[in-house]
């Protein structure tokens, strides 16, 4: 070859790599310009709720939006409460809710170890049922159940909603079971020759050493207490019991068309939880990908 | 083996106070909420939902036996027929449109670019907003006259349609809400992309493969086994689709029955007319269509979802 050819294929190398830099930086470029529409789009919907809460009816009406409230009202947030104890609703979503977070990170907690290391007879059967249930749609179960609480004179009161959340959930055994297979054994070993009993071994070995599992259990639980809906509809029948989600419903159907008045009932109870996403977020992802069921 | 002397009065002990005895009782005792809680509240309801299916029962009188009666009184129900097609159709569009929409996000943010946190965070977020509180906004943003949707479809001068005022609008509506909260489903498709080795794209580009090539024989592939789930899970959750729908329409279903769905429908007949052998025929049709879309997407798993089988030999 001569040089000048050698020349020549370098220098077409270089344009080459040039216009794969430029190709590139156009690609990202495309990809910023459609994740930010993307993303405003996905996010708007709550930036507008937001904004409306704080907003007078004269000012809702208008259009195109005012996005950022001018003047800024807090008014609607407690005239909401003229309508809806909101505060009193918090309390009973909440006592609710501690159950339904110890039925996750405690009774499923230690039903996933014993399902991760204990050898019994019958527990591969009995992990076959756990796996099945998961995939049980939950209407099955309703109807009978609620003529059993209403038997047990439980309905008008927390304990249907509270009593069987106690009792753990196959979805969190299975999901906590999945994380105690990854610990390591040695540890364990080592507080069993000490003479440890199982309990004593779950509590002091494992229990740290899964804490970010449990607090992603712990957020799901809570969570899920925290949205129910159908369970409070059924079996709530005083307004003084209402937890969030029933009577932020109930509320809707009365403010009709106030939709600063029910913007601002929806942003207290969505915001508890979009705070809680930005503090444990690694925590949320995780859970999820847990439950895409590897390996 | 060899008998060991020592050890001979020990096996005549219970079998309970062996080591094995003691880790079998621990065992039982640490599942033993979990049993019961799944006898007393899943089984017994379960096995009593199907022999409530064969009768009438108010909660007042004593139940009476019918036989089939309710079954067959289902099949000429011309609601339940109107209730089914809701369901079918939220759960024909919403499921794969949902899957579409996760899985294009999650590819998008797959790719190496920076502020992917942000991102990330604001496709996700939507997915963690309470349903009530959802259905509230929603109720709002679809308001026919100066909703946020209408009025921005109305700045570029097309009229917007009447949403969930409107007997055709109703049903997408609900997808359109459905959709905006898929961000979960979304953060597994790209768990699993970000799961693929870098290696195989590697090795394709060597082979020629463009960004088409790539796309169709290794990462679809290698996503299949997500999208099987994503598809399980959302067909059995779909067909239940409840609160969302509940609270939009003030627990009737309308416009003209337009988005009574299954579970709202199974609803009324048990707490409105308290027609509970009804509902619970209702609940075992459903559990039984569940059952087989189940087990026929299982069943076909092995034609289409790929299973990397690693070196340690396990699937």
């Amino acid at each position: 070859m001569t040089t000048g050819k050698l020349r020549f294929h370098a220098k077409a190398g270089q344009i080459a790599k040039r216009r794969h830099a430029v190709q590139q930086a156009l690609g990202r470029l495309a990809a910023h310009l459609v994740l930010v529409i993307g993303s405003l789009v996905f996010i708007m919907p709550l930036v507008f709720m937001l904004s409306t809460s704080l907003k007078a009816m004269r000012q809702i009406a208008k259009f195109p939006p005012q996005w950022i409230p001018n003047p800024v009202i807090w008014g609607n947030y407690s005239d909401v409460f003229l309508y809806a104890p909101m505060h009193k609703y918090l309390r009973n979503t909440l006592i609710i809710t501690v159950t339904w977070v110890f039925g996750a990170a405690v009774t499923s907690s230690l039903a996933a170890y014993a399902f991760a290391r204990l050898r019994a007879p019958g527990k591969n059967a009995l992990f076959m049922i756990l796996l099945s249930t998961m995939m049980l749609p939950g209407v099955v179960r309703l109807i009978p159940s609620y003529i059993l609480f209403a038997k047990l004179d439980w309905v008008g009161t927390f304990k249907p909603l509270m009593i069987p959340a106690l009792t753990g959930s196959a979805f969190y055994i299975f999901l906590l079971r999945q994380f105690y297979m990854t610990i390591p054994m040695d540890l364990e070993d080592a507080a069993l020759i000490d003479g440890c009993g199982r309990f004593r071994t779950w509590v002091s070995i494992i229990v740290p050493l899964a804490k970010p599992a449990l607090a992603t259990v712990t957020i799901f639980a809570f969570m899920g207490g925290w949205n129910d809906y159908m369970g409070p509809l059924i079996y709530l029948n005083n307004k003084r019991q209402y937890t969030m989600s029933l009577g932020l419903q109930v509320f809707s159907r009365q403010v009709g068309a106030e939709w600063g008045l029910l913007m601002a009932a929806s942003t207290m109870m969505v915001s508890p939880i979009i705070l809680l996403f930005f503090f444990a977020q690694k925590n949320f992802v995780q859970g999820i990908t847990m439950t895409g069921m590897k390996g | 083996m060899v008998p060991d002397a020592r050890r001979l009065p020990v096996a005549r002990k219970h079998w309970f106070a062996t080591t094995r005895g003691k880790e079998a009782l621990s065992f039982y005792l640490f599942i033993l909420p979990w049993v019961l809680g799944f006898i007393i509240f899943t089984v017994g309801p379960i096995i009593a939902s199907l022999a409530l299916s064969f009768t009438q029962y108010d909660m007042i009188l004593p139940p009476k036996f019918l036989g089939l009666d309710n079954y067959v009184e289902m099949l000429n129900d011309p609601l339940f027929y109107q209730s089914m097609y809701n369901t079918v159709y939220i759960v024909v569009l919403a499921v794969p449109i949902g899957l579409m929409v996760s899985f294009t996000i999650a590819l998008l943010l797959n790719i190496k670019v920076g502020g992917m946190a942000a991102y990330r965070t604001a496709y996700y977020i939507p997915s963690v907003v309470p349903t009530v509180a959802s259905a509230a906004l929603w109720l709002y943003l679809l308001q026919p006259q100066w909703g946020l949707i209408n009025g921005l479809i109305g700045a570029v001068g097309i009229k917007g349609p009447g949403w969930l005022a409107s007997e055709v609008w109703s049903k997408p509506s609900i997808i359109l809400m459905m959709v905006w909260g898929s961000g979960g489903t979304m953060i597994l498709y790209l768990a699993a992309l970000q799961d693929i080795p870098e290696i195989l794209y590697e090795a394709a580009e060597i082979d020629g493969a463009n960004w088409g090539g790539k796309f169709l024989h290794v990462t679809l592939p290698l996503v299949t086994p997500t999208i099987f789930f994503t598809l399980v899970m959302g067909v059995i959750g779909s067909f239940q689709v409840f609160s969302a729908i509940f609270v939009l329409t003030d627990g009737m279903g309308g416009p003209v029955n337009s988005t009574l769905v299954y579970l709202i429908y199974l609803y009324r007949n048990a707490f409105a007319f308290f027609r509970m052998g009804f509902a619970s025929a209702m609940a075992w049709i459903l559990f039984i269509i569940i059952l087989v879309l189940t087990v026929i997407q299982f069943s076909t798993a092995s034609l289409w979802v790929y299973y990397e089988i690693d070196d340690r030999g396990r699937q």
